[in-house]
């Protein structure tokens, strides 16, 4: 037997601010956000499709920038903003105009990937408020679904824009 | 009247859940149980000589490591031959743990059973497997050679041979005015579902019962495996398929080693036990599709029309059969496609290597069949400098030939007989959405700006809705919330709407009542699971007939409510009434109350049913001899044989004449599935599989080296298409419903990718001006095709100048 074989994890108290709410749990250094987020949170939303930060089913926004969330340490992500899927929605009653878009247009399939795409697009939006439709597709080029063919989500895209701008002029 | 719900483009009820965070994907399940994680083989051929787990064992955190060693009972034997065939002489499964030999990189060798994933990734890296490499088989040319041998059972590696001839073909090949062949080649590919497989199983000690969650297209399949393998009562044994991050086929092949170890574990360890599959493991491990190579000899007289074809194909199986040659008959049978032969012969090899499975892919062996087919429509086309749309006309078979028996058998064991089809209505809308006959037009412009264009199009015909069965169940409560059940899974297909759709129409209920339960055991045992666009096909009909049950119990028990004959009776909106008498009404959720006669009264509509409530007749007992209690239903559908939807395609698109880049230019899809429950979620469909078509086309392909080395199993360099990649696709549907069920469906998940690369290749060819013969095509290949055939290495297409075979029509 090695020593290394009976060394104990070093465990480490985390805190993050999630979804706009203070959230502790404890695990290990090499802890993913992805996986501080979905396990030691159980904020399951935010999935995980590659693990090597191609495929984007686990973005998340960190300070409203979209992030791979599989792609960055739990530790390295306290004092930053974190919002998952579960917190795009204004509150329970309503869904946020991106989400609405992807009912309205029939912008899943599996719903798999969704998550990274509403948060990819929550943010290409908040930069780009009117996109085309070729910039619509350009904004969802780096989420990767193997269901619905894309056409689908750059409508969900367009969509969520007009939806923002009608929510702006009823309020 | 309310508004018909069957063929509206319904906005699905499945998303507000899952747009939300709040779908339940595997891994989103048992947070609390321990993690599995496995040693899987380095080497595609190699014989296990030692496995020395003495360093992972100690790993804080490590609850078990299993080798084969430790498997008992069933759980050591082989895992099952699902569907056996005659012509399969040499089938070979697999173990959940390696035994002795490895056949592929990434076959199983030890379990670890850790508190954690990473801890149990951890003890993996130290246990230490000793290997003695064997000769390895990589490729159907090294197959088919027979040097090396994957399995020394399977001489040749030869699995499975298949013959299938109608009328003489030899003869009639001779016999032809004219005569063409061709040597077809196509490469691996991968469903590649966002979410891959995974399992988590929970032992109840006390109950001496397990429930198995999986992230599986069947349910009923792994339920039934499992309890075998681990020797079970089945009724000791549930499964439940929860959300499911895509599926695409990977996900009916069962049980997968994990499916039977992570169970088998839980019992042992009387712990939970969940195993998540990570991307690489999905590449290595699960399986793969398409690889073929195809000799076709066709024989044909001035028009073009076929009158002998004689293809002989080499099927890729991969190391093992597990789900049988399923997928070189469909490539057998419907390369057929929309058209009648005057004789045929196919003869199939399904061939042993050393590398991933291949078990059925959206699609299943009809995108390689369909390849076939249309390279040599093109082929005859070129030959006779005639218009490839014409040729294919000339060979179609025509709507009154409909029923259409081509005399062979098809995958189900069942005649080869389309129910039916339009195909002449279909073309002639392809060439109108596509602007066939501008095309010519179009290309010269295109050519005087020194761009390089090129039409492509392919034809198919879809064996949708295979039996033997599904079931469905309908329950409505006091509340008048209906529930509905089904046994087959849904992988992003919408189910729970399109489903809801049909009760909403059968019952006349709101859809916003409508609850639909799919791929759960314990709600429906009884199921074959959803591959081969069944789904909408098997449980729609079975549900719209549970529906019409449940509809008769209700206007029955309403009948006599009101006094009236249940024929005068409608149902609107979830209440009964007289037809032209409003007044006259009484409630679904009543005529629940009404339909259970109970002695206690737990609520407010209970208590309308206890046995001192109304006027009972005392002649009479509560429930009747035929009768139950409760107001649902439950019914089976069980079709003769498959029912055929088919499609045509288009596509132009541009070659760049420096960089040999390919893009689509346009993309155009006719669509016939019959009746459309929900045109918006076919569409969805298609899109999606028009995207795979397009990967398959263009870019995928498993690049194993010599020594069967996966090199690109990463999404990183296996290049599934982003929304660059994946033109906007242009659709229009017919709509020519099936005779053979009640509803008049067909399936429609699969169309999308079937004629995809046929079109891709027939378009690049169009470009190109020399035939194209192996697919997919990355730019590299087709630069090197412009270098060989301009060095006469590869003689061009024969067709004189190609604007003389269409005359522009502006």
């Amino acid at each position: 037997m090695t020593d290394t074989t009976s060394t104990v994890e070093q465990q480490l108290e985390i805190t993050l601010r999630v979804n706009g709410v203070a959230r502790t749990a404890t695990a290990p250094a090499r802890r993913l956000l992805s996986d501080f987020l979905r396990h030691d949170l159980r904020l399951t939303g935010t999935h995980v499709g590659c693990e090597h930060g191609v495929c984007g089913a686990c973005t998340v926004l960190v300070d409203g920038q979209p992030m791979r969330s599989c792609l960055m340490f739990a530790v390295t992500a306290q004092d930053h903003e974190i919002t998952t899927v579960e917190g795009l929605a204004p509150d329970a009653e309503q869904m946020s105009p991106v989400q609405q878009a992807f009912t309205e247009c029939h912008g899943l399939q599996c719903g798999f990937c969704t998550p990274g795409f509403l948060t990819t697009i929550t943010a290409y939006l908040q930069e780009n408020p009117d996109p085309t439709e070729a910039e619509a597709r350009e904004c969802i080029s780096g989420n990767l679904c193997r269901c619905t063919g894309y056409q689908n989500i750059v409508k969900s895209v367009l969509r969520a824009a007009e939806i923002t701008h009608e929510r702006e002029a009823g309020a | 009247m309310t508004t018909r719900m069957f063929g509206a483009p319904v906005h699905r009820t499945e998303d507000p859940r899952l747009v939300t965070g709040n779908g339940r994907y595997l891994d989103d399940l048992g947070h609390d149980a321990l993690a599995a994680a496995f040693v899987r083989s380095p080497y595609a051929h190699a014989r296990i000589t030692d496995i020395d787990v003495s360093e992972a064992i100690d790993v804080e955190g490590v609850v078990a490591i299993y080798t084969y060693e430790d498997l008992d009972g069933k759980t050591a034997e082989r895992l099952p031959l699902l569907i056996p065939h005659p012509t399969l002489t040499n089938p070979m499964t697999g173990y959940a743990l390696a035994p002795e030999l490895v056949n592929h990189v990434g076959e199983p060798v030890a379990m670890v059973v850790a508190t954690d994933r990473y801890v149990a990734e951890d003890a993996c890296e130290r246990i230490r497997v000793e290997y003695e490499q064997l000769p390895v088989v990589v490729g159907i040319e090294a197959a088919r050679s027979g040097e090396a041998l994957v399995h020394e059972e399977a001489p040749g590696n030869v699995a499975a041979h298949m013959v299938q001839e109608v009328g003489d073909t030899a003869a009639a090949i001779a016999a032809a005015p004219h005569r063409l062949t061709l040597a077809l080649e196509i490469e691996r590919s991968a469903c590649m579902p966002m979410e891959g497989k995974g399992v988590y199983a929970r032992w109840d000690s006390d109950e001496q019962s397990l429930r198995i969650y999986s992230s599986t297209q069947t349910s009923t399949g792994v339920r039934a495996a499992v309890a075998a393998k681990l020797g079970m009562p089945l009724a000791k044994v549930e499964c439940i398929a929860p959300d499911v991050g895509g599926g695409f086929g990977v996900k009916i092949m069962h049980p997968w080693p994990e499916e039977v170890l992570v169970p088998w574990a839980a019992r042992r360890l009387d712990a939970d036990v969940k195993w998540v599959e990570d991307r690489r493991e999905h590449f290595i491990s699960s399986a793969h599709e398409r690889g073929q190579l195809q000799d076709v000899e066709v024989g044909f007289d001035d028009e073009g029309r076929v009158l002998g074809l004689s293809v002989k194909l080499w099927h890729d199986n991969g190391a093992y059969t597990p789900y049988g040659i399923i997928v070189p008959i469909i490539t057998s049978t419907q390369l057929l496609g929309p058209y009648k032969p005057g004789a045929y012969k196919c003869e199939f090899w399904s061939l042993f290597t050393n590398t991933v499975i291949v078990t059925p892919y959206r699609g299943a062996g009809r995108p390689q069949g369909v390849y076939a087919m249309e390279r040599t429509m093109d082929a005859i086309a070129d030959y006779l400098g005639k218009d490839r749309a014409d040729v294919r006309s000339t060979n179609f078979i025509q709507p009154e030939e409909m029923p259409y028996d081509h005399g062979l058998l098809f995958q189900d064991g069942r005649p080869l007989m389309y129910d039916s089809g339009d195909f002449p209505a279909s073309l002639a809308k392809l060439k109108e959405l596509v602007g066939w006959d501008d095309f010519a037009a179009y290309r010269a412009e295109a050519e005087a700006a020194g761009r390089r264009v090129g039409l492509g199009i392919g034809c198919y015909v879809e064996g949708t809705g295979v039996g033997p069965y599904e079931g469905g169940h309908i329950q409505i409560e006091t509340t008048g919330r209906v529930n509905v059940s089904t046994g087959l899974t849904s992988q992003g297909q919408g189910h729970q709407t399109v489903f809801a759709q049909i009760v909403a129409e059968e019952l006349g209920v709101r859809m916003e009542d409508v609850h639909v339960t799919t791929g759960d055991t314990r709600r429906f045992q009884y199921a074959v699971g959803t591959f081969a666009s069944r789904a909408a096909v098997m449980s729609g009909n079975a549900i719209a007939l549970a529906a019409r049950n449940v509809r008769e119990k209700a206007l029955r028990i309403a009948g006599e409510a009101l006094e009236a004959d249940p024929g005068d009776l409608e149902i609107v909106d979830g209440i009964v009434r007289v037809k032209g008498d409003p007044e006259a009404q009484v409630a679904l959720s009543t005529i629940a109350v009404l339909s259970n006669p109970l002695r206690y009264a737990f609520d407010e509509s209970a208590k309308a049913a206890t046995q001192f409530a109304g006027t009972p007749d005392m002649d009479k007992p509560p429930v009747a001899d035929d009768e139950e209690p409760g107001l649902e239903g439950k019914d089976f559908y069980s079709p003769p044989r498959a029912t055929f939807a088919n499609g045509m395609h288009a596509a132009i698109v541009e070659t760049d004449p420096q960089t040999a880049e390919i893009t689509i230019l346009r993309y155009c899809v006719i669509h016939d599935c019959g009746r459309m429950i929900n045109p918006m979620i076919v569409e969805g469909q298609v899109h999606g599989g028009v995207a795979q078509g397009v990967g398959g086309a263009l870019y995928e392909r498993m690049a194993y080296d010599e020594a069967g080395q996966l090199l690109n199993a990463s999404f990183m360099d296996f290049l599934m298409p982003y929304a660059s990649e994946v033109p906007h696709v242009e659709t229009d549907h017919l709509e020519t419903p099936s005779p053979l069920n009640p509803l008049g469906i067909k399936g429609a998940g699969e169309a999308g990718c079937i004629p995809v690369t046929a079109v891709i290749a027939s378009a690049i060819e169009d470009a190109e001006g020399f035939p194209i013969t192996s697919m997919p095509i990355s730019p590299t290949e087709l630069w090197d095709l412009r270098h060989r055939h301009a060095a006469g290495e590869l003689p061009g297409l024969r067709r004189g100048s190609r604007t003389t075979t269409t005359a522009p029509t502006a």
